[in-house]
């Protein structure tokens, strides 16, 4: 995690997260990370190799299609960017957006 | 662009701007506006998401307060997915964006935006977010309901030409169609005579079906080109592409004026047999076609169209109206009018408490007829008042027995007694004829030619019940054939019991507007055949370049032939010999 102060305004924090939940990041997840990421005032954007993505856009979250173990990159700005990227990263590597991940439990 | 196959189903090349019909007939035209009327048009945008949003939420509250079944639950979840799509404020301002850049309306740039949305994750590998493109679509839809409210168009009231792209396209739909303005049909759903198909070869214009997911490629306003003799359909073609097709198009129409040539030249084969060519249609404008093409009557007169066009049951005049002025076009030469045959479409669907699980085998055509005697007997009185102003017969489709056939003669009697009464003039000795269309009518065409003044195969429905396929169902339609032996031995069947009782019989289904049957069905026994206009011309030449003796011989080889494919490729092969400039 790297930290820059220029202003208020221009925090910005970044972290690699991993997708761990089975089914990728496909609608319920894509939706818990866009209204999350929606709580905060900072700008947020994800990415990986291909794209970079508006993270409050649910459209264009579910466009980035990323399947499980892919990882993305969340980058915020803005004066409450280091509590976004925190709450966000939670979200998706130890809640695992509230799903199981692979192997943790057989599909029924 | 982009290039799509599908079946060819009517021939032809058509070149323009496209419309799309979905499911509820909304027209999404590309329309430009001024500068001036930009804030307007961007309000609308805005206010279109809001009353989406509440008109969403209250679905979803209203759902909240009922028990919590496991279907409730999933559409919560799917209403859950859509309200955060209308709150998406990188998907609004695309739109805003589009309306200000381009100068296009609200409409439009909602439509076009979203269809462009629902491509991009419809290309996704993964399923789970392919689906959703559907629910695009139907985001698209509930916004597009706020945009366009009452003010709906639909496409009875065009005024340029274009060609029609639908997933599937319904009688309901094409009741409406006008041949000014329709110039071409795409659909992506559909086979050889699915409704599409029927309407595109009665009303001349070339169609391509079964495209899939074709709705998908395009938008409204774009241009597309529709090749109905190679069954390829391309939107926003290229400047090459462009001159290609306008190239095969001048060559399709010299083709077209070489076979209207023969149109004032007999309909015989060469060795002096008589071959009566008729014609189909589905509305009364279309007789003028039959003439023009050379048709020498009307052999079946499909009269749907009275049911599907109004929102009220037809009355007695309507049905006078629309039979008489075909009648009195044809003087002398025969009209074969069929009572009405719907049955798995909206017009018997919506009058149901519980929607029939089968519809295609359950109270449809005459069946719904009999058991609605008012609406049956004013049709029939219709027909009979106009059988005095020319040759006027009647038709009843799918009898699958004599019972059946029993009964609609005794109530056709009983609206004769009604005339009498009334001293209203009308042709006692009327022809009553009926369609063999099921296997059951088809093994018993002995017994019902006792009854029945004539019979016409409706080979579309035969071949459908006999094969056990829905001809619409794309997923099954290449199964869907003619050339099947099964059929053939039912035709031959029917054609056999037909002249040992000494009755006419014709075909009026598809099978029959095809070069590569036709010298089949000669063969068979058929003198009589009744066909889309367009087609007249051309099965005409084939008629005029046979010889009944050579049509017998090929006959009895097709009838020992045991594949599908050993048929139609032999019977590809005959008609190419015969009309080669064709293929």
């Amino acid at each position: 995690m790297t930290l820059e102060e220029n202003t208020l305004d221009n925090l910005v924090s970044e972290t690699e997260v991993q997708i761990k939940n089975t089914n990728g990041l496909h609608m319920r997840p894509a939706m818990q990370f866009v209204d999350a990421a929606n709580r905060f005032e900072c700008d947020i954007t994800v990415s990986n190799d291909q794209a970079s993505v508006d993270g409050k856009s649910i459209m264009q979250m579910t466009m980035l299609a990323a399947t499980a173990g892919s990882k993305l990159k969340i980058t915020a700005r803005g004066p409450d960017a280091e509590q976004a990227v925190n709450v966000l990263r939670e979200l998706v590597e130890e809640k695992n957006f509230n799903e199981k991940a692979p192997k943790a439990r057989k599909k029924n | 662009m982009k290039v799509k196959n599908g079946i060819a189903v009517s021939p032809g090349i058509a070149m323009g701007k496209c419309l799309i019909i979905d499911s509820e007939d909304y027209l999404i035209p590309r329309r430009s506006i001024k500068p001036s009327q930009l804030r307007t048009e961007v309000q609308k945008v805005r206010n279109a998401f809001e009353s989406a949003i509440e008109e969403l939420t209250d679905v979803q509250e209203r759902g909240n307060a009922q028990q919590a079944g496991i279907q409730q639950r999933q559409m919560k979840d799917i209403f859950a997915v859509h309200l955060r799509f209308l709150h998406d404020r990188s998907l609004r301002k695309r739109i805003t964006d589009m309306v200000h850049t381009e100068l296009v309306t609200a409409v439009y740039a909602v439509s076009k935006t979203l269809r462009d949305v629902a491509s991009h994750f419809g290309r996704i590998k993964d399923p789970y977010i392919s689906e959703r493109a559907a629910d695009i679509y139907d985001i698209e839809r509930r916004l597009l309901r706020q945009l366009l409210g009452k003010k709906r168009e639909d496409v009875k009231h065009l005024t340029e030409e274009v060609v029609i792209v639908a997933r599937q396209l319904s009688p309901t739909q094409t009741a409406g169609f006008n041949r000014e303005f329709v110039k071409g049909l795409a659909a992506d759903a559909g086979g050889r005579t699915s409704h599409a198909a029927i309407v595109a070869r009665s009303l001349g214009i070339p169609a391509v079906v079964a495209l899939e997911d074709f709705t998908e490629c395009v938008n409204g306003g774009d241009i597309v080109i529709i090749d109905g003799n190679r069954g390829v359909v391309i939107v926003e073609p290229d400047d090459e592409t462009i001159e290609l097709y306008r190239q095969y198009s001048s060559q399709f129409h010299q083709l077209g004026r070489k076979l209207d040539a023969i149109r004032q030249k007999p309909s015989v084969t060469r060795d002096g047999v008589k071959i009566t060519l008729l014609g189909n249609i589905e509305f009364p404008d279309e007789a003028e076609l039959v003439l023009g093409k050379g048709g020498e009557g009307i052999g079946l007169y499909r009269t749907e169209f009275l049911y599907l066009n109004s929102p009220t049951e037809p009355t007695e005049q309507d049905h006078y109206d629309a039979y008489a002025e075909t009648v009195a076009a044809f003087k002398h030469r025969p009209v074969i009018i069929r009572t009405m045959d719907l049955g798995a479409d909206k017009y018997t669907q919506s009058r149901r408490f519980v929607p029939e699980p089968n519809p295609f085998l359950g109270l449809r055509s005459i069946r719904f007829c009999l058991r609605n005697l008012g609406l049956f007997k004013t049709q029939l009185r219709a027909i009979l008042r106009t059988s005095v102003l020319g040759q006027v017969k009647i038709m009843f489709p799918l009898i699958t027995n004599t019972h059946e056939l029993m009964q609609a003669k005794m109530i056709l009697r009983d609206v004769m007694e009604d005339l009498d009464e009334a001293s209203i003039e009308y042709n006692r000795n009327i022809e009553i004829g009926i369609m063999i269309e099921t296997p059951s009518a088809a093994l018993t065409a002995s017994p019902l030619a006792r009854d029945a003044d004539f019979f016409s195969i409706g080979t579309n429905d035969l071949i459908q019940y006999t094969l056990a396929v829905d001809r619409g169902n794309e997923q099954v339609s290449t199964l869907y054939s003619a050339a099947e032996p099964a059929v053939l031995k039912l035709i031959r069947n029917v054609v056999q019991d037909a002249c040992r009782a000494g009755i006419d019989v014709a075909v009026c289904g598809e099978m029959a507007s095809e070069p590569d049957y036709i010298m089949l069905l000669l063969g068979l026994g058929i003198r009589t055949v009744s066909i889309a206009p367009a087609m007249i011309p051309e099965i005409k030449q084939v008629i005029r370049s046979v010889t009944i003796e050579h049509c017998n011989r090929l006959a009895r080889n097709v009838l020992a032939m045991t594949s599908e494919r050993q048929v139609s490729s032999f019977l590809r092969d005959a008609a190419r010999k015969v009309l080669p400039e064709a293929f």
